[in-house]
């Protein structure tokens, strides 16, 4: 077992294992930060797999723009554990089947699939870096790029809009 | 690393949003959690994206670059959809002085 397997796994499970405490806490504060740990565990996959641009990227947006905004507006509403509303029990159950069931499908689908030859190769590989990303995204990308500056613009009126007092 | 551990985990994640969409009242909670089931969809793509470029590299240098501008373009919508989506969940919290969503039950009646 090389270093990167191990890396691999502790990665996975500490994941897995942040993705489930955000479900499970009950204080919001804690989910967002549970999940900020999340996304730095994703982060860390990403540079295992040596894609740098979206590492950066996903530290820089996720775990530093959008985790603030969402910490912010909790902490604006003072949301706590004793103002937490809960489902009863069977809500919560059906749930939590529902969900194991979609998990059931998903792995009985894919459990037999002939793509055990297939490699993510990981540490090695250039496509990540952020010149070749770069270049891609101005030449065949430009289109997209700018109309999501239009997406990102109408957002930030549709935001004003809604969130002033009439 | 053999694709299918990617697989898995992708599935695991996007399942844990999905139960956390399904069993938790609190609007906030329930974005997050698909904040969770995105970012799941990214790791699945890059992991493609890599697999892709390993089995194509000999062919075309940059084979499976269009996977990982995509996990881009996603990270730009969901922060627009974030911003929409927080401001949506203040002036409701403004209005009834409550995030849990059993109360936005209006349509029903």
């Amino acid at each position: 077992m090389n270093i990167t397997q191990i890396l691999f796994w502790a990665l996975s499970a500490l994941t897995v294992f942040s993705a489930l405490m955000v479900v499970v806490s009950k204080n919001p504060v804690h989910s967002v930060l549970w999940l900020i740990f999340t996304f730095f565990c994703i982060s860390g996959h990403y540079i295992l797999l040596n894609a740098q641009f979206l590492f950066i990227v996903n530290i820089i947006v996720y775990a530093g723009a959008i985790m603030v905004l969402f910490l912010f507006v909790i902490m604006l509403m003072n949301l706590n554990e004793s103002s937490e509303p809960k489902k009863n029990r069977w809500l919560r159950m059906a749930g939590v089947v529902a969900g194991g069931c979609l998990l059931l499908v998903f792995v009985a689908a894919l459990k037999n699939i002939d793509i055990k030859k297939q490699i993510a190769e990981t540490n090695t590989g250039d496509i990540g870096l952020i010149q070749n990303l770069g270049q891609a995204l101005f030449n065949e990308y430009v289109v997209p790029f700018e109309i999501s500056s239009i997406l990102f613009l109408s957002a930030m009126v549709g935001t004003v809009v809604i969130g002033k007092k009439e | 690393m053999p694709i299918n551990y990617y697989i898995f985990l992708s599935i695991a994640l996007f399942v844990i949003g999905i139960i956390g969409v399904l069993t938790r009242r609190n609007a906030i909670i329930i974005f997050m959690c698909i904040e969770l089931m995105l970012n799941a969809v990214n790791l699945m793509l890059v992991a493609f994206s890599k697999m892709h470029h390993l089995a194509n590299a000999l062919k075309d240098a940059s084979a499976g670059i269009d996977g990982q501008l995509f996990v881009f373009f996603i990270m730009v919508v969901a922060a627009a959809e974030v911003s929409v989506g927080l401001a949506i969940i203040v002036m409701m919290y403004r209005n009834i002085h409550s995030v849990d969503v059993n109360f936005l039950n209006r349509l029903k009646h």
